[in-house]
């Protein structure tokens, strides 16, 4: 701090309240949506402060879906279920097949290795949108429309925990393997004794920014879900939202854009540390 | 930069690698090439067979009316998307590194719309615009705007860069707060001393030091431009009216799978696999301008 004006302090501080006022704008009002019955919301405007139906609403939400006459009626629970599984299945995939092909690309010479290094890592920027056609038609000749298991592996194919791993496993010194080796222990003892232990803070990282981004999941799981039962929350909102002249029942709709937005955003709170960490690395 | 030191045998790292080379062949290799492929082909109307057209399917895009506006609503679209969202992200950031306390009170108050999927957050702004029942658009027909962005293509396309720019806000100003606070206080102070306005230091000082960050962030903002914001633009408009809000990868998207086009989207689908190509070799260049300095 060079300067020390009293009033370009407090209008600091008034520029950045503003800033933080325009962010959670949208997200007060959606909560205040979400608490007051379809009345309230179809005789606009909008009452500024949040009414009596909270319960009411989210338990219709979460256990029944849309009343009787308003698009899809799959409860709620059941999708925030399905992304939990999606979201998880790819956090967890990504970070085990990246940690044991780093270590192999940090620790070993083998054949081939840098043409299997270029291979992977060619595959770290392009979205799944780019090829979501073909992507799509092998995950239907695999059987695999309605699963779990097509919403989460073509979404595990990119190198961008693989390449935070390997970089992170460079900048450890050789004396670990060169003591771990004398005293005769095993590749893979090294790797869970040793390698696995240390990158927790890295691990931990790459947990809150996958998770994000597996939870966040729109056009995939749009196209590999025809089955109600297997829609995740972030894609069925859409459903919910009938075009042309019906209406919407808007206080649960509301209620599950913020159900929507809770999980992913109480990962990001609670692991901040991580998720700063994660986000200004894995992306450099 | 390679390890000095190694375990030996082959049989194990290839072990090791096989899972994620697996996944990338078929998942990654084996659509992008099959995308490739089928750009060449066109199927007949009843997809029966398949006739190979060579280049043809480019050149009817590339002087498709149709395809060329999608390009200009990208370009015009993912720009906005970046301006908006850097330039208020910078001035967040600049303000908190202002502040000895706070700032990191200030941080988790911006970074959380982070966490929220594009597609919630067109939901959110379609709500406040929804022409009947918005709070927005309630109050601009009370000052006698008249907001309609079903019908009106340049509302839509504002609604939708709004919508695209709130979420991404929160990211910028993490990475312009980190890269302000790794200038070195000492340089700002020197210039303090020579009698530098907080404008003239910020121009001068500020701003080159954070360049490199400013490009690579620019690169990563149109990539989310590119392909992250399907979901906002499929909630609010899916890409209307009159097509006036179809970026690029909706574009592959309706005419892949709701038109049944396929020569065509895959054909796009190449386009777009050259354009990310392109922006990565940027990046790439850049990381390693950066490793020299």
């Amino acid at each position: 701090m060079v300067e020390k004006k009293k009033s370009g302090y407090w209008l600091t501080h008034l520029g950045l309240i503003l800033g933080v006022l325009f962010i959670f704008f949208p997200v007060w009002l959606t909560f205040v949506a979400s608490t007051v019955t379809q009345d309230a919301i179809i005789y606009p405007p909008l009452p500024m402060l949040p009414g009596t139906e909270f319960f009411e609403n989210y338990a219709n939400a979460l256990f029944r879906g849309s009343p009787e006459g308003y698009g899809a009626k799959v409860p709620v629970i059941k999708m925030m279920m399905n992304s939990a599984i999606m979201a998880i299945g790819i956090t967890v995939g990504k970070i085990i097949i990246s940690l044991l092909s780093a270590f192999a690309f940090v620790y070993f010479r083998f054949p081939f290795r840098n043409l299997c290094f270029w291979l992977i890592f060619i595959t770290l920027m392009l979205p799944v949108e780019v090829r979501i056609v073909p992507t799509y038609e092998v995950v239907a000749n695999l059987n695999l429309l309605n699963s779990y298991t097509g919403l989460i592996f073509p979404l595990i194919a990119s190198a961008t925990a693989t390449f935070l791993f390997r970089q992170f496993f460079m900048t450890i010194p050789d004396e670990m393997v060169e003591a771990a080796r004398m005293d005769g222990c095993s590749p893979m003892r090294f790797f869970f004794d040793i390698l696995v232990p240390i990158s927790k803070t890295n691990i931990a990282a790459l947990f809150v920014i996958l998770f994000i981004f597996g939870w966040n999941q729109y056009l995939w799981p749009l196209l590999m879900t025809t089955d109600p039962d297997m829609r995740t929350i972030v894609m069925a909102i859409d459903s919910m939202i009938p075009t042309g002249d019906d209406y919407a029942h808007w206080p649960t709709v509301m209620a599950t854009a913020m159900l929507a937005m809770v999980p992913p955003v109480i990962v990001v709170i609670s692991m901040q540390k991580f998720f700063v960490k994660g986000l200004l690395e894995s992306d450099k | 930069m390679e390890k000095r030191v190694f375990f030996k045998g082959w049989w194990l790292p290839a072990l090791l690698v096989a899972p994620q080379l697996l996944i990338s062949f078929v998942f990654f290799f084996y659509p992008s090439g099959q995308a490739i492929w089928n750009s060449l082909f066109l199927p007949d109307p009843f997809g029966l067979k398949t006739e190979f057209v060579g280049l043809d399917n480019f050149r009817f895009l590339l002087s498709d009316p149709y395809y060329l506006a999608s390009f200009k609503t990208t370009i015009i679209f993912s720009t906005a998307v970046s301006v908006s969202s850097m330039a208020l992200g910078l001035y967040l950031a600049a303000l908190a590194d202002r502040l000895i306390k706070g700032a990191g009170v200030y941080q988790t108050l911006l970074i959380w719309p982070y966490a929220i999927a594009p597609a919630i957050a067109g939901v959110l702004w379609l709500f406040m615009f929804n022409g009947n029942i918005g709070l927005a658009s309630y109050y601009l027909k009370a000052l006698g705007y008249e907001w309609n962005h079903t019908l009106k293509g340049d509302q839509a396309m504002f609604l939708v860069i709004l919508a695209s720019s709130w979420g991404r806000i929160s990211y910028n100003f993490l990475f312009f707060l980190a890269g302000l606070q790794a200038i070195p206080k000492s340089i700002i102070e020197a210039a303090a001393i020579d009698g530098a306005s907080f404008w003239k230091r910020f121009g001068t000082i500020v701003i080159p030091l954070l360049s490199p960050i400013t490009f690579f962030l620019l690169v990563v903002n149109i990539v989310y431009a590119f392909f992250d914001t399907f979901g906002v633009i499929h909630t609010i408009t899916s890409g209307g009216p009159e097509q006036s809000t179809t970026i690029l990868v909706y574009k592959v998207f309706s005419d892949g799978f709701v038109s049944q086009d396929l020569g065509s989207s895959a054909a796009q689908s190449v386009i777009l696999l050259v354009l990310v190509g392109i922006l990565t070799v940027i990046q790439f260049k850049y990381i390693e301008r950066k490793v020299h300095y």
